[in-house]
């Protein structure tokens, strides 16, 4: 849609007295867009505030918190980096679905699928601590991406809209974790005492853990980052340079002048599908094997969601993604820590949605204006000529 | 099976279903008019919490069940600006919503929280005479009956309007329906404030009528549900009446048949909604077609 806007319809097709007056230059748009992206954030953290205001507490002992949790020491640093790996990740993932122009809003469903694989690994396969890991990983990749192709086969076969079955996929795959979690058969945690197991597996084995590279006194964090950002390095340069990026590109924008130039539309569009959900698989595997390394039903904790909102919050623009996942990642350790402060933890939740609103406003509202404008616009020129 | 087990597992099926209907009936609109709205479950958990919150505090239920409506507008409102009025895509307002709701009724849940009130029973005379279905049916708390009135509204309104016809138009094909002077992005809105007004109304029946008070996320995966009803019923109301109701009776049947001695796989039963309009829209794909234009958002100027 972007590239529609910036295209010059209106001033190509008339020539000479474009009102290209009534526009405004791109460095006063870019200054509007800031200026806006400011003010909406403000609103949201005063909505905060007046919440906090209502109970009777202080606004700044939220936000204080919020930093002290995320950011104020090295750990608090090391955790909210861990936090962002998943995020990272599943967003990376649906940029590129999307950017094929299929939206795959199952990254819950396909996260979880692969965890239930890594961890089936994980705990089943017994062998060389590092070879197990990257088998583990490996299989929650491919769990994500069978899970997405799943969604990719029922449109290739019956045309089933791509959103739908990738949403009502992620509540099969869910039933299906409940499900194993609580079967001894399966994964449950084998029970010792009389009143029966958990419902949740057993830890994985230590030796399974992603490792934690160097040794600093308190900060600490995992491989994941930095499988995180390689991934995401690598797909940003094949996104930006590579004959597939241009390729999912033309699909997205037209699939059938895609077709006509000989692109294999059903193979990008699927392949892209599949991809987003290798993506999420692997940050399902990580999270299992970094952070939680136990799987339970709630394992997929919003990760599935927040990687998919931060991919658009940053609409099509790759360089977005790692500071918009980071603050997502700060979001959750900072609301993690709310508790330990005496501030409500539904707050984080509250202000994450705020947050959200607050990024997706600005631009589409000024796109929405422009809009207006150039039809506007055109119109004068249709009067004109006749 | 006595008569008496029947009337309790149909009772069982209508308490958790008929919340189901009036959200699905609200959905249905929704989804012809081309919105894929997610936002369902933020819907009816800001129905059900005001609904009881004003209920209690007002010592009015009736108050209440207005709230719960005026709530599930609220995020209609919401929900319909961002994404019809500024082209917002309609699944990050909608996830958002859905998080925004759960925490701040979270948050006032804890703050002010709602006591309890519930709707008595009243029983229609003669009908709830019928053995085994009239005390189930009929006596019932009288907003239930709101739905014999809702759905055949509903289908009327969609299907023999002239306002309907436009809904529908935007649904299949907005640049065709824009180009006939239909004002496709006000078509949609309206449709997703009628969805907001029904599932505001399906979350207060939640509060009010069947539980009593209010639990935190007391809709967690009911929205999910109503949307499964919609697919499963092919995108037409008498379908999507159909599988709220299935969908309502396995979940009812996950409490009653371990009472009645049987067992089943609690999760099947869960996932249930899910495969059955999975499997619909690849068993029945000649019938069970989406609106065409279901999700994608309009602007003018944009094909």
């Amino acid at each position: 849609m972007s590239s529609l806007l910036t295209a010059s319809t209106v001033s190509g097709a008339q020539g000479g007295d474009a009102p290209e007056d009534l526009l405004p230059s791109p460095r006063v748009e870019t200054a509007r867009l800031v200026g806006l992206y400011v003010v909406s954030v403000l609103v949201a953290l005063g909505i905060i505030a007046v919440l906090v205001l209502i109970v009777g507490d202080d606004p700044w002992s939220v936000f204080s918190a919020l930093y002290q949790g995320s950011v104020s020491t090295p750990g608090a640093i090391g955790r909210t980096l861990d936090d962002t790996v998943p995020v990272i990740l599943v967003a990376l993932g649906t940029l590129i679905a999307v950017r094929a122009g299929m939206f795959n809003i199952g990254q819950t469903g396909q996260l979880v699928f692969g965890a239930i694989c890594a961890a089936f690994i994980a705990l089943k396969v017994h062998g060389p601590g590092p070879l197990v890991l990257v088998l583990a990983l490996l299989c929650g990749v491919a769990g994500g991406a069978v899970w997405a192709g799943l969604a990719a086969w029922l449109y290739a076969w019956r045309r089933i809209n791509v959103v739908i079955s990738t949403l009502l996929l992620t509540y099969v795959a869910t039933q299906i974790l409940d499900y194993l979690v609580s079967s001894q058969r399966f994964l449950e945690e084998p029970s010792s005492s009389a009143i029966g197991a958990l419902p949740q597996s057993a830890i994985i084995p230590p030796n399974v853990d992603l490792p934690h590279p160097g040794a600093y006194p308190d900060f600490g964090v995992t491989l994941g980052i930095v499988i995180a950002v390689a991934v995401f390095a690598v797909f940003a340069v094949l996104l930006a340079r590579s004959r597939w990026g241009m390729r999912l590109r033309m699909v997205g924008a037209n699939a059938v002048a895609a077709r006509r130039f000989g692109v294999k539309v059903a193979a990008v569009a699927g392949g892209a599908l599949v991809i987003s959900g290798a993506l999420a698989g692997l940050a399902g595997s990580i999270l299992l094997t970094g952070e939680v390394y136990r799987i339970t039903g709630g394992f997929a904790n919003t990760f599935g969601n927040d990687g998919l909102l931060a991919a658009l919050v940053c609409r099509d623009r790759p360089g977005w993604l790692l500071p918009v996942s980071f603050v997502f990642g700060m979001i959750r350790t900072g609301g993690n820590y709310f508790l330990s402060t005496g501030v409500p933890d539904y707050l984080a939740e509250v202000l994450r949605g705020l947050l959200v609103l607050a990024l997706v406003f600005p631009p589409v509202y000024l796109e929405r204006r422009e809009w207006a404008r150039r039809l506007k616009a055109a119109r004068v020129l249709a009067l004109r000529a006749t | 099976m006595s008569v008496g087990d029947a009337s309790i597992v149909i009772s069982g099926i209508i308490a958790e279903s008929a919340p189901i209907m009036f959200a699905a009936s609200g959905e249905y609109m929704a989804e012809r008019a081309g919105t894929l709205n997610i936002s369902i479950t933020a819907m009816m958990l800001a129905g059900a919490y005001s609904g009881i919150a004003f209920a209690t505090a007002a010592g009015n239920l009736i108050v209440g069940l207005v709230a719960g409506v005026v709530a599930g507008l609220l995020v209609a409102a919401l929900h319909a600006n961002f994404s019809h009025r500024l082209a917002a895509n309609t699944f990050v307002v909608g996830l958002t919503l859905d998080a925004l709701v759960l925490g701040v009724t979270d948050y006032f849940g804890t703050v002010f929280k709602p006591g309890s009130a519930k709707f008595t029973p009243v029983s229609v005379p003669l009908l709830s005479k019928i053995p085994a279905l009239g005390s189930s049916l009929f006596d019932q708390p009288w907003p239930l009956y709101l739905l014999f009135v809702i759905i055949p509204a509903v289908w009327w309104l969609v299907e023999r309007t002239t306002w309907g016809l436009e809904v529908r138009a935007c649904g299949e094909n907005p640049g065709a329906a824009d180009a006939t002077g239909i004002r496709v992005n006000v078509r949609r809105r309206q449709a997703v404030y009628l969805c907001g007004v029904l599932s505001g109304l399906g979350g207060a029946f939640l509060s009010l009528c069947i539980v009593g008070t209010f639990n935190f996320n007391m809709t967690a995966g009911v929205g999910f549900v109503v949307i499964a009803a919609v697919i499963f019923g092919g995108w037409t109301l008498r379908g999507a009446v159909l599988g709220a109701l299935l969908f309502g009776a396995a979940s009812a049947m996950g409490l009653v048949l371990p009472v009645l001695g049987a067992s089943v796989n609690p999760q099947l039963l869960l996932a249930l909604p899910y495969l059955a309009a999975l499997l619909a829209m690849m068993f029945l794909a000649k019938s069970h077609r989406a609106p065409r234009a279901l999700a994608q958002p309009f602007t003018r100027g944009v094909s």
